[in-house]
């Protein structure tokens, strides 16, 4: 599902890149003062990149992840995705995208303590579906869930809850949530930034197997270089500008 | 799918939502049981009422009554009678009642009604509520099987067991006659010399135009009449009445144990009254006058401010539970009424008490039963144009008693307000609580938002949990208040039990058990009206939730 409906082709000939930010400003309200965090930040991402978005805490690199995801609106600039913008959309079609194009990945996994593992990896399906059609279905995605589960290696987790699990598992269900929706963009805050180092390499592992075997987007944000290097290309953020662009080594 | 997944995991999750529904379950059991107590009680009290109103009265705005009642129930069947199933002629007067009770006269205000006993029960359901065709129960104990059964038709007969306190009483009144007379004055205030003297100086004068049944002690008085002839217990033989051929009729012989030609039913309120047995403990109930014992019945004539006095057996005591009617009402024949009044007229002055016949005489209101009562106000439409205006009053049983109903359905919609002023609260409860829910669950919104959910659909969840908890509530405090509707007394008895003293005292009440009426609509109004207030509690909670920024909720610890 890399192309939703609502969204046509505006550029057939010239192949565009797949998402892209043009000029962004975003600024917080503290009090009275309003503290900027973004300032004319440009990126583009092409299609199956892995990009790793690096910097100190307070440089904003969560916060273009958040504007790239559309989980937030910029001040000033624009979001494009496939030739199309799509960050002055109306709420409900944001929420869409949100639930078709991009997969979220948190530092902190982020599961919800009152569903079973399966249940929360199901959840995207179920807010994308109308109740009666996810019943009809239900053994239908079940069968992708698992399946999915499986890919991260938590199929024998299924029945238990995230308080059950270690942080490792959380995050490859985590993962795992965010794969189901078939997205083409996965942006991940921190992915191991509450893991240890062996999980941690557990879960970038998974991401790069993501990003050769399925193609996927990769949007990561860290503060550990040692973790931005396994990226492709990392974007370096620095008091809301970009410092510098270079292809990992 | 995750809006009511996520709704019902809540549900069972978080314990303190469930507490804050616990008011309203319990503001809903109330709710039911106070209501079906209510219309238990005021469906017994409008039975009761009913016992003793007809569906229809016309009554004659003159206490005198109209003359030819015939001519009257034609004219009723002929405006209405296809509504009418059946109807009786009453005479309705005020008046009093005086009987011995432990050496002392007891004189009450009274309403005498003059009845037909048969027509009377079938305007109105009256035979079961004589006290000889119920069992009497005291302290939950049955004393006393019926006399008789309830099919029995309405008569004035005496029961076996009143033909014995009969037989009883008129020799103890024998006995103190000759006790007072051997031993000059009494020591009870009432002497039959100086009753009588009164009563007969007022017949004197007014014993030309018809009979008047008199009193046997009026009559006789003294020793000079042997045992034989003494005849206490029968109206007196006619020659003092201008009967032309008294002289040569024979002397009867009656059994001076015979009752009276004038019969009443009592109401119980009227001659009873509670006691507590020192000895036991135990609640009893004191009658001062029973079936088969004569009482004095003082009313006033027809068509002149004079007294009319006689004297009638009681045949039976009446127990409606209406305090009202049980403490007021005397039921008489309706001839010996008339006679009384000097309403009837006799066609053979021979022998009056055989061929006596209301048709004869006046009557001041028919009693009427519907065949369906919902067509009274056509039927009191009809009557109204049709009859005399100023002459007769037409009613039906509950406007004649509207005060009454009036206050009790106003008693029953304040305690309903202020029962769902209870519940409204719960729903305030409801509303701090689910905000301190949607605080807690702040980041699982954003987390929900993340993944595409809409505010909307976070809204949905919040309500879909504000409406579960209410339907789980209230569903809890449906079973609970129909569950304790139908073990009321049960519970009332364990109560007393707990406690040693009487929660519900049927002395007071008039009932044996709680009576409870459950109204399904009611039940269904409660229950709904509840859900509606947790879900109107729980939409500021979930409109927050819906508003919340994505980001912000993610970020909140």
């Amino acid at each position: 599902m890399s192309q939703p409906s609502t969204i046509p082709m505006t550029d057939p000939i010239h192949r565009p890149v797949h998402l892209c930010a043009k000029a962004l400003d975003k600024a917080y309200q503290k009090g009275e003062h309003k503290i900027p965090v973004l300032r004319g930040v440009d990126v583009k991402i092409e299609r199956a990149e892995f990009l790793s978005i690096v910097g100190q805490s307070g440089s904003g690199k969560s916060t273009l992840m958040h504007l790239l995801g559309l989980l937030d609106d910029p001040d000033v600039g624009e979001v494009w995705l496939d030739g199309n913008r799509i960050d002055n959309l109306p709420a409900t079609t944001r929420d869409k995208l949100r639930n078709h194009v991009f997969g979220f990945v948190f530092q902190f996994y982020h599961l919800l303590p009152e569903l079973t593992l399966l249940e929360n990896v199901l959840t995207p399906l179920m807010i994308r579906y109308p109740a009666w059609e996810y019943w009809k279905r239900r053994s239908e995605f079940r069968e992708m869930a698992k399946e999915i589960t499986k890919q991260v290696g938590l199929d024998h987790r299924l029945k238990h809850k995230p308080s059950e699990l270690s942080g490792g598992e959380m995050q490859r269900a985590a993962i795992a949530r965010a794969l189901i929706g078939d997205p083409s963009v996965l942006l991940a805050d921190e992915p191991t930034g509450n893991l240890d180092s062996q999980s941690g390499g557990e879960i970038m592992n998974l991401l790069h197997k993501l990003n050769e075997e399925a193609k996927l987007t990769i949007i990561m944000v860290t503060h550990d270089d040692n973790i931005a290097q396994q990226a492709q290309r990392i974007v370096r953020l620095s008091e809301g500008r970009i410092q510098a662009l270079n292809e990992a080594a | 799918m995750y809006k009511f997944l996520l709704a019902n995991r809540y549900l069972r999750t978080r314990y303190i939502a469930l507490a804050s529904i616990i008011s309203v379950t319990l503001g809903v059991a109330t709710m039911i049981v106070v209501n079906s107590v209510m219309s238990g009680f005021s469906s017994q009290m409008k039975d009761r009422i009913h016992a003793i109103l007809s569906d229809v009265m016309i009554e004659t705005t003159s206490t005198d009554g109209t003359d030819d009642p015939r001519e009257l129930m034609a004219k009723v069947e002929q405006l209405a009678g296809e509504y009418i199933e059946a109807m009786t002629p009453t005479v309705e007067i005020y008046g009093m009642i005086s009987f011995d009770w432990a050496g002392q006269t007891v004189y009450r205000p009274i309403t005498l009604i003059g009845i037909d006993p048969q027509g009377k029960n079938q305007v109105s359901p009256f035979a079961s509520h004589m006290l000889s065709r119920n069992e009497i129960i005291e302290d939950g104990e049955v004393v006393r099987a019926p006399l008789r059964s309830m099919d029995e038709p309405l008569d004035w007969e005496l029961t076996e067991e009143a033909k014995n306190v009969r037989k009883e009483w008129v020799e103890w009144e024998q006995f103190k006659e000759q006790y007072d007379h051997q031993y000059g004055e009494t020591s009870s205030p009432q002497t039959p010399i100086a009753q009588d003297s009164g009563i007969q100086q007022a017949v004197a004068i007014e014993s030309t135009d018809f009979p008047v049944l008199n009193d046997p002690f009026q009559t006789v008085s003294g020793t000079e009449q042997s045992e034989t002839e003494t005849n206490p217990a029968v109206p007196p033989a006619m020659p003092e009445f201008n009967d032309p051929f008294a002289n040569q009729k024979p002397v009867k012989k009656h059994d001076p144990t015979a009752p009276l030609f004038g019969r009443v039913y009592l109401g119980a309120g009227l001659v009873s009254f509670p006691y507590k047995d020192k000895a036991t403990g135990k609640t009893h109930v004191m009658y001062m006058v029973k079936p088969g014992q004569d009482v004095n019945l003082t009313t006033i004539k027809s068509g002149k401010p004079e007294p009319a006095n006689f004297k009638a057996t009681v045949t039976d005591i009446f127990k409606s539970g209406m305090s009202e009617y049980d403490s007021n009402l005397v039921y008489c024949n309706l001839e010996q009424l008339q006679l009384a009044r000097g309403m009837l007229f006799s066609p053979d002055p021979a022998e009056p008490e055989k061929n006596l016949d209301w048709k004869n005489g006046a009557v001041t209101s028919l009693q009427i039963k519907l065949k369906n009562y919902n067509d009274a106000g056509e039927v009191v439409r009809q009557l109204r144009s049709g009859l005399e205006p100023g002459t007769y009053q037409v009613r039906t049983w509950e406007e004649k008693q509207g005060p009454l109903l009036e206050a009790v359905a106003m008693e029953s919609a304040i305690l309903n307000v202020l029962l769902f002023l209870i519940i409204t609260v719960a729903g305030f409860g409801i509303l701090a609580i689910f905000y301190m829910i949607v605080v807690e669950k702040t980041r699982d919104i954003g987390i929900l938002k993340a993944l595409g959910a809409s505010s909307r659909g976070v809204m949905v969840i919040f309500i879909s949990y504000g409406l579960a908890l209410g339907v789980v509530g209230s569903s809890v405090g449906v079973i609970l208040g129909l569950l304790f509707v139908r073990y009321i007394n049960e519970i009332e008895k364990l109560l007393s039990l707990m406690t040693g003293r009487k929660v519900f005292d049927e002395a007071i009440y008039y009932f044996r058990e709680i009576p409870t009426v459950v109204h399904p609509t009611t039940v269904i109004w409660v229950a709904l009206g509840s859900i509606i207030i947790a879900v109107l509690a729980s939409v500021m909670p979930a409109r927050r939730a819906a508003s919340l920024h994505p980001v912000q909720a993610l970020r909140y610890e």
